[in-house]
């Protein structure tokens, strides 16, 4: 008897689960929406921003350019900046850039090189605590912020460029989770100090005037690449995080399906076995007399 | 009339995209105008207004901080703030004031930098001026 009614509040809890991972798969796509427009919106500068820097490196990298293209010279102290999401329940999303950081770090480090953590976003860095806690320099916070802005992008990296100027490290990498579709996210590392032209980034070879100067233009722009940069990888991020999201709601709402059938059909079943016992006790009971 | 396209993006969104018969850009050594043919040219803006005359009129932008790029076919300009001057509203204004301020304070804190951020203030107050105009 006891064990119909277990069974009975089972199935109400598990469907209760499953109204909830329902709504969050359906915020999640509305959001993610949202932040696909966003990527989408700031394409365009972002491929203009690079076409003109990978224009300006080719032709102005040499002796005596800024750090910012030449680097400090050295390649001892990484910085490596983790963008993770604030919030859980998305998957392997969160996972998989940690365990990617943990790679690159332990290269890293069995190379002799120094490593410093920036995390952006709580979940990734609760994830690389344990291994990694003793490296954190710093972290962003984002959780207050609805929709992330330019603003966001440039405190970062006023950030990143005030720890270089400090010279507290010679190279930087941005971790963050290229968005390809719903369930397909890349975790990218993508160095950002010292600039290095994006694979694909197009050059079509005009010659320009530069306006005061190429070298002035140059440590102008610097800066803003790694804002710029920062920005597209916070985007790309957004996109990412809601598809995840998606993608695991979904299934944990199939699944959540899958689970109330089963315990329905056994449900069912103790109960009948618990009638035809009782038939089976009146009937012997009867013959007996 | 020779093809000639101005586009204006900002990191958030694109904000124009039109022909264009001549752009004026507040390029950091002084503005420039651009039209058809002008030889490849890449300038730094500084804080300023954007003029662009095309078929319908005149538009106007805000713009702060960020680079033009000139060919010969058109202008692209990219700048890290921009807003159409009709739709300039107080707010937009007062952050450009205080993001201005912030920059000088922050650069005479560390020492580097100062008069370019003073200049850039000087610009920004400059624009404001004839904002109100």
């Amino acid at each position: 008897m006891a064990n119909l009614k277990v069974l009975k509040n089972r199935i109400a809890s598990v469907k209760s689960t499953r109204k909830i991972t329902k709504a969050m798969q359906m915020v999640a796509a509305a959001k993610l929406r949202r932040a696909q427009e966003a990527a989408e919106m700031s394409r365009p500068y972002t491929e203009r921003f690079n076409s003109v820097m990978a224009s300006l490196a080719s032709s102005a990298g040499g002796e005596g350019s800024p750090k910012l293209l030449s680097g400090t010279g050295s390649d001892q102290t990484h910085l490596l900046i983790v963008m993770t999401a604030e919030r859980g329940l998305c998957g392997g999303f969160n996972g998989n850039i940690a365990k990617k950081v943990k790679a690159q770090a332990a290269d890293l480090l069995s190379e002799g090189h120094t490593i410093k953590i920036l995390t952006v976003g709580k979940k990734g860095r609760d994830a690389m605590k344990r291994d990694l806690g003793e490296y954190f320099v710093g972290h962003v916070d984002l959780t207050e912020v609805k929709r992330v802005g330019y603003d966001n992008a440039q405190g970062i990296a006023r950030d990143v460029l005030a720890r270089f100027d400090a010279e507290e490290f010679d190279i930087a990498t941005i971790f963050y989770a290229r968005f390809e579709n719903v369930v397909v996210q890349h975790s990218t590392a993508q160095q950002i100090i010292p600039f290095k032209a994006l694979d694909g980034a197009k050059t079509d070879g005009t010659l320009y005037d530069y306006e005061p100067s190429e070298e002035a233009i140059l440590t102008d722009l610097l800066p803003r690449a790694v804002a710029t940069q920062i920005f597209a990888a916070l985007l790309e991020n957004g996109a990412s995080e809601q598809g995840a999201r998606m993608s695991a709601m979904d299934n944990a709402t199939r699944n959540a399906g899958e689970m109330i059938d089963k315990l329905t059909i056994q449900y069912n079943r103790s109960r009948q076995a618990v009638i035809t016992n009782e038939l089976i006790e009146i009937i012997s009971g009867a013959e007996a007399l | 009339m020779a093809d000639f396209t101005f586009d204006l993006v900002s990191p958030e969104r694109r904000l124009a995209q039109m022909d264009a018969t001549e752009v004026q850009i507040p390029g950091a050594d002084g503005d420039m105008t651009a039209m058809a043919y002008h030889s490849p040219t890449i300038t730094t803006l500084r804080p300023g207004i954007l003029s662009v005359t095309h078929s319908g009129g005149v538009s106007e932008f805000v713009v702060s901080g960020g680079f033009a790029e000139i060919t010969a076919t058109g202008v692209s300009v990219l700048a890290e703030k921009a807003f159409l001057r009709s739709e300039a509203k107080q707010e937009h204004v007062d952050k450009l004031v205080s993001d201005a301020t912030a920059a000088v304070d922050a650069a005479k804190q560390s020492g580097v930098d100062v008069d370019e951020a003073e200049l850039a203030l000087h610009h920004v107050s400059e624009t404001v001026r004839t904002l109100l105009v």
